[in-house]
């Protein structure tokens, strides 16, 4: 029983690393850049959404969307300020202004909402579902969380594959030369997936912090971190590998805490993971691509 | 391209270096040996580093706001006049001795350390070395007063509080089987665990199941408050800050685990975290310096301040921050310091007030120091009730 | 000078900087015109001056990213202070015991860099970078929990229990103690050692570029398949970079520690990397002169921030994104071009066109 409740906890865990994941891996696959400022819109939605309900009651609904909103435009407005004139650059170039960026919003937000920490009381509430008299539970903001996350990961996949638009992340993903002969706008095509990949952040603030009701301005640092590598471990570009790699990579930190040792649970996470990508070099679902002389 | 970036960077440079020679003349005439510096405002300056910024800027803005409060009480007094500086260290070694340099070119007199351990172990060597006195409200590991001797703290130290702690668990008889939470990669959580577990090992204590988290991974509970729970433990100790505190309370209750919890002074503060359910924290026992809730005049007229200043309730690291700057006051007037005094000067008549005098502050009566640095003062056991802190001797 | 190789003259160029910045500083601590502030600061940029570039040795000589750097600095650390402290009886002189040291840590890093160097650098790119940067953390998490100690029957070591299992006689110290890491480390760097280990460092790294390794590592930065195709071992070579670029951050790690009482493992994380990672990017990839400036300069930077108080990281991030996009942007190469481009046409597709 217990293997069961830690096998739960694994994949509640997982798939907060999975929805952070899929914002990562939405970026990566289509502009090719490592954003680790991912992390720190995250925080921001959280702090929008937690702005909205806990201290102006809006309506749990209300605040959901008008985070998605802000992270939005926040996304819209880190892009064009600071990646867009980078396009040609370097992609170390963009990592080093991303990195920049999330420096800012961190401090930025310091400033504002000062570090206290706050509590963010869960939008789905503290109840769980009970399973063999009790002796198992499930909480709801787990089973919303997953839920989310496959809807998420479905719509994501219907849409970079059945779309226009889509279509057009996808052309540009694999050559934006190319791309650009066949009529389609590069640079628009890259501002709309940074705006669904903030969007993407703005749900998966609340869902962090939603599961985990602690609120810094560093909130999102680890969690983005933790979600970049559970993306690269599914194979980064890759959309329901974002997904398997978030939830592996939950269940594993849970079960080296479980079985192996507290102290080494971070360890054991990364040892698996370098293990994965030796086995797989393009991680669990990546792409394997044709090299060219 | 590479012009440019020659251009932009070789300019940079050349701008620090005409800017530090600019503090340099002026901090060389104020400076003419270390711990010669006099100040001629008529004001004694003291100086103290902390995390502003980052992760820790919560525990290094409350000893800076408290501090502050203390500082800008004395000066309306008259009499004795304070000067106050707190530069930010990030809660890293390197960056709190750039800091504490930073404050030796403004010319501080007396030191108020670093605020966390690490930076403070660090900036507390160079105190010692300088001859500048250093009182650090909150670096409460033994390392940094160790061989120093005018280096003092105002918390207690970590093994202090690891032995009181069992101690008192088991004089009290809170549990039959214990269970501990520590944070493994936090020099104050893994500092108290070890004494702690050593004098419980000493008084025949029962712990059950002792398992870790650190900083990477500090959101999921589920398997250490699984381990205690099988284990039977009906005591969790959590030598630990609030903030994750919060978290396990949380998790033990959804899944329907409701243990005794006994928490050290970092669980102050819990009551005052915005949106926090304090029915969650009903029950938890702590040995804690500082109350926000006491009924004592200077408790109130505290609390009533930082909150007019701040809009926040302070907490311990705040009112370890007053403290301190009243204690330096005490000291400062007994020993007829004045603001014309060397560093050094002062230095040598503050360790002899500091280790012969008492004090009474917010975070204690009678507090008096040894030569080690160490304060003792009495940790006050506190029960959560119906959202409050309540005495529990 | 006309006659010189343009690389000749430019490792001219890199050693008559750093010299001028030597004498220089000397110079104003002779004289007495240089604050504590800045006195206290001048180990760590050395520290950090290496460590920019060896690492620059892996992301722009060899052109493969890594996350992970400050965790040979780590190594580097920890084993260089424990040979410091343990050896305290056996080799009195301090400069000599700071060199053992520093030849310690480079060795222990170097052997590490050799470790995580023949599986990884099979993989590349991104894979490559978050493998660096899954074994910064896993150096870190270890090294929290163990611990070491020294008596007269040598040293002990023991893992994930305290300081206390160590079974140390009596005298005896412990060094490293678990998550507290090491306390009391003598202060054993000085300015000029670390101004050594920095004309060391650019003398290994320039002559290894120049050599017919650096060529041949360099062949594969910009071409593996055909590198590989005329005949380039490229494991051998690879590794070659990684572990010197590593044994140099061991010997930094070691420097740095050594000029601070405590070191503590976290202290060598995902943030440290990225920050010499900057420094690398900034600097110029590839370029050794370009990285020794923008590290010194990178790390004055948020001290001469001070006077803005808790604004100083705000203004820190905002100076970074600004230098970057400067630096980085096409369109600002020539202004008037740029002028004229925004007045004329969309800029757009010129970008895409520039790649």
């Amino acid at each position: 029983m217990s293997f069961l409740s830690h096998l739960i906890s694994g994949i509640s865990l997982g798939s907060i690393y999975a929805i952070i994941a899929l914002g990562y891996t939405m970026v990566y696959g289509i502009a090719k850049m490592l954003n680790f400022a991912h992390g720190d819109v995250i925080m921001v939605g959280a702090y929008a959404c937690f702005f909205m309900v806990s201290r102006y009651e809006i309506p749990a609904v209300v605040g959901v969307l008008s985070a998605v909103v802000i992270c939005t435009l926040l996304g819209i407005i880190i892009e064009r300020l600071a990646y867009k004139p980078l396009r040609s650059a370097t992609s170390l170039a963009v990592l080093i202004t991303a990195i920049g960026i999330s420096y800012f919003l961190q401090n930025a937000a310091q400033l504002l909402w000062t570090s206290n920490p706050k509590v963010f009381n869960s939008l789905m509430g503290d109840g769980s579902v009970k399973l063999f008299d009790g002796r198992l539970s499930i909480s709801v903001t787990a089973i919303v969380t997953i839920v989310v996350c496959v809807i998420i990961m479905l719509a994501l996949t219907w849409f970079t594959g059945r779309t226009k638009m889509g279509k057009a992340m996808r052309a540009c993903s694999e050559d934006k030369g190319a791309a650009q002969l066949m009529g389609i706008n590069v640079n628009f095509t890259i501002s709309m997936t940074f705006a669904i990949g903030s969007a993407l952040a703005a749900i998966a603030g609340v869902l962090l912090c939603s599961a985990y009701p602690i609120l810094t301005p560093t909130t999102g640092s680890m969690p983005g971190i933790k979600a970049f590598t559970a993306a690269v471990f599914g194979g980064i570009g890759s959309i329901p590998g974002a997904l398997l790699g978030g939830v592996l990579l939950g269940i594993i930190e849970i079960f080296g805490k479980a079985y192996i040792s507290t102290q080494l649970s971070d360890a054991i996470v990364f040892v698996v993971l370098i293990v994965v990508l030796l086995v797989k070099p393009t991680g669990l679902l990546g792409k394997q691509v044709q090299e060219k002389v | 391209m590479k012009k440019f970036l020659l251009f932009l960077l070789t300019a940079a440079m050349l701008l620090a270096m005409t800017a530090c020679n600019g503090d340099s003349s002026t901090g060389a005439t104020a400076t003419p040996a270390a711990g010669g510096q006099t100040s001629a405002g008529g004001s004694i300056k003291i100086g103290g580093t902390g995390p502003l910024t980052g992760g820790a800027a919560i525990y290094g803005q409350a000893a800076r706001n408290g501090a502050q409060i203390a500082v800008d009480e004395i000066n309306a007094l008259g009499g004795i006049q304070f000067e106050l500086q707190y530069q930010d260290d990030e809660h890293d070694a390197e960056k709190a001795v750039n800091a504490y340099n930073t404050l030796k070119d403004w010319g501080m007199q007396i030191s108020l350390g670093s605020v966390t351990s690490t930076p403070c172990v660090a900036t507390s060597v160079e105190n010692n070395a300088d001859r500048i006195f250093a009182l650090t409200p909150s670096a409460s590991a033994v390392a940094v007063t160790e061989g120093k001797n005018n280096v003092f703290q105002m918390c207690f130290a970590d093994p202090n509080q690891g032995t009181a702690s069992a101690q008192y668990i088991n004089d009290q008889k809170l549990g039959t089987k214990i269970a501990v939470i520590y944070k493994n990669d936090d020099v104050y959580s893994s500092g108290i665990y070890e004494t702690f577990s050593s004098k419980a090992a000493e008084l025949g204590l029962d712990v059950v199941s002792t398992t870790t988290f650190t900083e990477d991974s500090q959101q999921d509970f589920s398997v250490q408050l699984a381990d205690a729970k099988n284990n039977g433990a009906d005591l969790i100790f959590l030598p630990m800050y609030y903030t994750p505190a919060s978290l396990i309370f949380q998790q033990a209750k959804s899944m329907d685990y409701s243990p005794k919890y006994f928490g050290v002074d970092g669980m102050d503060g819990i009551l005052t975290l915005e949106g926090f359910n304090a029915e969650l924290a009903e029950g938890v026992m702590l040995l804690t310096p500082f109350n926000a809730d006491s009924t004592d005049t200077r408790t109130v007229n505290f609390v009533a301040k930082y909150n007019d200043a701040f809009s926040e309730v302070p907490n311990q690291f705040a009112a370890d921050g007053y403290d301190c700057i009243y204690a330096i006051y005490a000291a400062v007037k007994a020993g007829n310091i004045t603001s014309a005094m060397s560093a050094s000067e002062m230095c040598e008549i503050l360790v002899k007030q500091f280790t012969t005098t008492s004090f009474n502050g917010l975070t204690g009566d009678n507090v008096t120091w040894g030569a080690n640095g160490q304060v003792s003062k009495s940790p006050k056991g506190m029960i959560i009730e119906n959202g409050a802190y309540v005495g529990m001797d | 000078m006309r006659k010189l190789q343009k690389s000749t003259r430019e490792s001219i160029f890199t050693y008559a900087i750093v010299i001028v910045a030597f004498l220089a500083t000397q110079g104003l601590m002779l004289s007495g015109n240089i604050s504590s502030a800045l006195t206290g600061q001048l180990v760590p940029i050395c520290a950090y001056v290496v460590m920019a570039v060896s690492l620059n040795l892996t992301v722009g000589v060899l052109g493969e990213l890594s996350l992970g750097h400050a965790s040979f600095m780590s190594v580097g650390a920890f084993s260089g202070v424990t040979a410091c402290i343990s050896l305290a009886n056996v080799i009195p002189s301090d400069p000599i015991r700071l060199v053992v040291g520093m030849v310690i840590g480079a060795i222990c890093a170097g052997a590490a860099g050799f470790l995580i160097g023949i599986p990884v650098l099979r993989l590349n790119g991104d894979y490559l970078a978050i493998v660096t940067l899954a074994f910064g953390e896993i150096i870190k998490n270890l090294i929290t929990c163990l611990s070491v100690g020294v008596d007269s029957r040598g040293l002990h070591f023991s893992f994930l229990t305290s300081s206390s299992m160590l079974n140390l006689e009596e005298g005896g110290t412990v060094i490293i103690n678990g998550p507290m890491g090491i306390a009391g480390i003598p202060k054993l760097s000085t300015f000029t050692a670390g101004f050594i280990l920095v004309v060391v460092t650019l003398f290994i790294v320039m002559n290894l570029v120049k050599s017919r390794a650096g060529r041949a590592i360099m062949a594969l930065r910009d071409n593996r398949i055909a590198a590989e195709s005329v005949g380039i071992p490229v494991t051998k070579y690879k590794l070659m970079a990684f572990v010197t670029s590593a044994a140099l951050a061991g010997a930094a790690g070691a420097l740095y520690a050594m000029n601070f009482s405590t070191i503590v493992a976290t202290k060598f994380n995902f943030s440290t990397s990225i920050l010499i990672l900057v420094y690398v990017v900034l600097g110029g990839l590839g370029n050794i002169w370009g990285t020794v400036i923008a590290a010194t300069v990178l790390t004055i930077l948020p001290e001469m921030l001070r006077g803005f108080n808790d604004y100083r990281m705000l203004l820190y991030a905002i100076v970074l994104i600004i230098v970057m996009l400067a630096t980085n942007n096409s369109r600002l190469k020539l202004i008037p071009a740029w002028l004229k481009k925004t007045l004329g046409s969309k800029t757009g597709k010129e970008s895409i066109s520039n790649e």
